[in-house]
């Protein structure tokens, strides 16, 4: 049986080169960063070493590169920061969306319980876009700070971020953009975007898993989230995971210099896909179409539930993801979806498929064989598609 | 979440028994809704008190799948008033267990059949102790609370 992998987005295989680079910082060069024998030193030096290069990647200072364990901390520390420093200036109003991954909602639901105001965003229905208008208008005299994921890790879209930190830039208010889909994926360059704080995660990127970064512009509050010791300039106490670290800067140095001939095959793949499911009747994109993730594709299959979808894809040797309730967990299909303007019953038959550079065309239609065979066979024992075609 | 599927609930989802339709069915039943994830539809044909053929269709997840197809299994070739007596407890052990967020798709499977043979009763004109299908009238939103809960 074949073995496809399309759940990229979930996590990436670590690249052959980040691994070996990660090999001689378990055993050889082991020594704590912070110690200052020579052992603790050439650690250090390598520390200092990804993060220049993270930083050269980003077109950030290394001064601004914060280590952590992945993405969801690095949200947590940027809302937390930029949260502290406006409450104690009397600012407690925060403007996002409401696509942003749970690591950013989660963290300001936890804030709205400690007195904070949220201005969660609509999206545009269908494709997920952020208007910078509606951004522009939530802004207030009390806001401290705006989050704006750079692209959806559900559905793809890439938002207009350089507009959003300029309009947050002209009114000097605080912006993050939670780049974990993003980085790795397409050009980022910190200062061009205007963002004053920037997320990103190793394993997203073919790096590895447990390593993450967040970008913190020069100038701007930076508040550990745990206590205990002085790495990272203070701002992150806890011994650097120093052979993540490294495969995280091998992996996107990589990753970004294949980004051309890497787009060159996988956007003209993800639009193969996109149109072969498209031919799917009742079948619909979810996201934007041309601003998207060269690697994302999800659709709703009208009169199939997802969690069933996946799973026949799997017994098919494809790993894919679903925003339907079964998969999430809860009683709701993915709160993306949801904004998008789609009803529970739709949004409990979509399917995601996420590429990497290992995907080739065969691969793709393979799958979307395969996808149109188990829409097919749901579909003919489904009571909501036998209601469907029954009302045309 | 915990999502992992015993080998009897993958065998009945990937390779699902009963499944279409009986057009000229003496009973059918139907439960759950779109909304929440999943409808689950059964067929039955009655010959001299015995349930000759059954048959489902279902949209939903692979337990819902899983729990519509081993439930008209068990239920196949006994007497309908027999059928009373599936328990959404018996589909869950016959299946080798299920998730716990998953069980409220074992009740739907027990409601499905009774929705079932409710209607064959009324169509028939056989009396019966409205008691039998109380459970009916509970709103889907309740049982997913009710059950995920557990």
């Amino acid at each position: 049986m074949r073995s496809i992998y399309l759940d990229n987005a979930a996590t990436t295989a670590l690249s052959p080169a980040a691994k070996q680079a990660m090999l001689p910082y378990f055993d050889g060069i082991f020594g704590n960063p912070s110690s200052l024998h020579t052992w603790g030193q050439q650690a250090s030096a390598a520390l200092q070493d990804a993060r220049e290069r993270i930083a050269l990647c980003l077109g950030a200072d290394p001064k601004e590169i914060t280590f952590t364990s992945g993405g969801s901390e690095a949200d947590n520390q940027a809302i937390f920061s930029a949260a502290m420093a406006g409450a104690a200036r009397g600012k407690q109003h925060i403007v996002s969306s409401a696509i942003e991954h749970h690591a950013v909602l989660y963290y300001l639901a936890s804030l709205q319980t400690q007195g904070f105001d949220v201005t969660i965003l609509p999206v545009e229905p269908g494709t997920g876009l952020v208007r910078p208008a509606d951004v522009a208008a939530a802004l207030r005299e009390d806001t401290c700070l705006v989050t704006i994921m750079f692209a959806n890790n559900e559905i793809g879209t890439i938002q207009p971020i350089a507009e959003i930190g300029a309009l947050c830039r002209q009114r000097k208010i605080p912006f993050h953009t939670d780049a974990v889909q993003a980085v790795g994926h397409v050009p980022i360059d910190v200062r061009a975007l205007r963002a004053d704080y920037l997320s990103l995660a190793g394993h997203k990127f073919h790096g590895p898993k447990g390593v993450g970064a967040l970008y913190c512009r020069k100038g701007m509050p930076l508040r550990s989230l745990l206590l205990g010791g002085a790495q990272e300039r203070g701002h992150r106490a806890g011994t650097e995971n120093l052979p993540a670290i490294m495969g995280m800067a091998s992996a996107l140095e990589e990753s970004l210099a294949l980004l051309g001939q890497t787009d060159a095959v996988m956007v003209p793949l993800r639009d193969r896909l996109i149109a072969r499911l498209r031919d799917i009747p009742r079948a619909r994109l979810n996201g934007h179409p041309t601003l998207r993730l060269p690697n994302n594709v999800n659709f709703c299959f009208e009169g199939v539930e997802g969690e069933a979808l996946l799973l026949l894809l799997d017994a098919q040797g494809i790993a894919a993801s679903s925003g339907s309730a079964c998969t999430s967990g809860s009683l709701d299909p993915s709160h993306v979806l949801l904004a998008l303007g789609l009803p529970h019953e739709i949004a409990h038959g979509s399917l995601r498929l996420t590429l990497s550079r290992y995907i080739t065309e065969a691969d793709i239609d393979y799958t979307a064989e395969a996808i149109l065979q188990v829409v097919e066979r749901l579909r003919a024992m489904s009571p909501v598609w036998e209601r469907i075609t029954a009302d045309r | 979440m915990a999502m992992t599927y015993s080998e009897q609930v993958m065998d009945h989802f990937i390779n699902p028994r009963n499944v279409g339709k009986i057009e000229d069915a003496d009973g059918v039943g139907e439960v759950g809704n779109a909304k929440c994830g999943d409808i689950m539809k059964v067929y039955l044909k009655v010959e001299d008190g015995i349930l000759t053929d059954v048959k489902f269709n279902t949209f939903g997840c692979a337990s819902a799948i899983a729990t519509s197809s081993i439930a008209t299994e068990m239920i196949k070739g006994k007497p309908i008033g027999d059928v009373l007596e599936l328990t959404n407890k018996a589909v869950v052990e016959a299946l080798g267990g299920l998730p716990p967020v998953k069980l409220h798709c074992s009740v739907l499977a027990e409601e499905a059949v009774k929705a079932a043979v409710k209607d064959y009763y009324d169509r028939h004109g056989i009396l019966y102790d409205p008691a039998l299908f109380a459970a009916l009238e509970h709103g889907d939103e309740d049982l997913h609370t009710a059950f995920v809960e557990e």
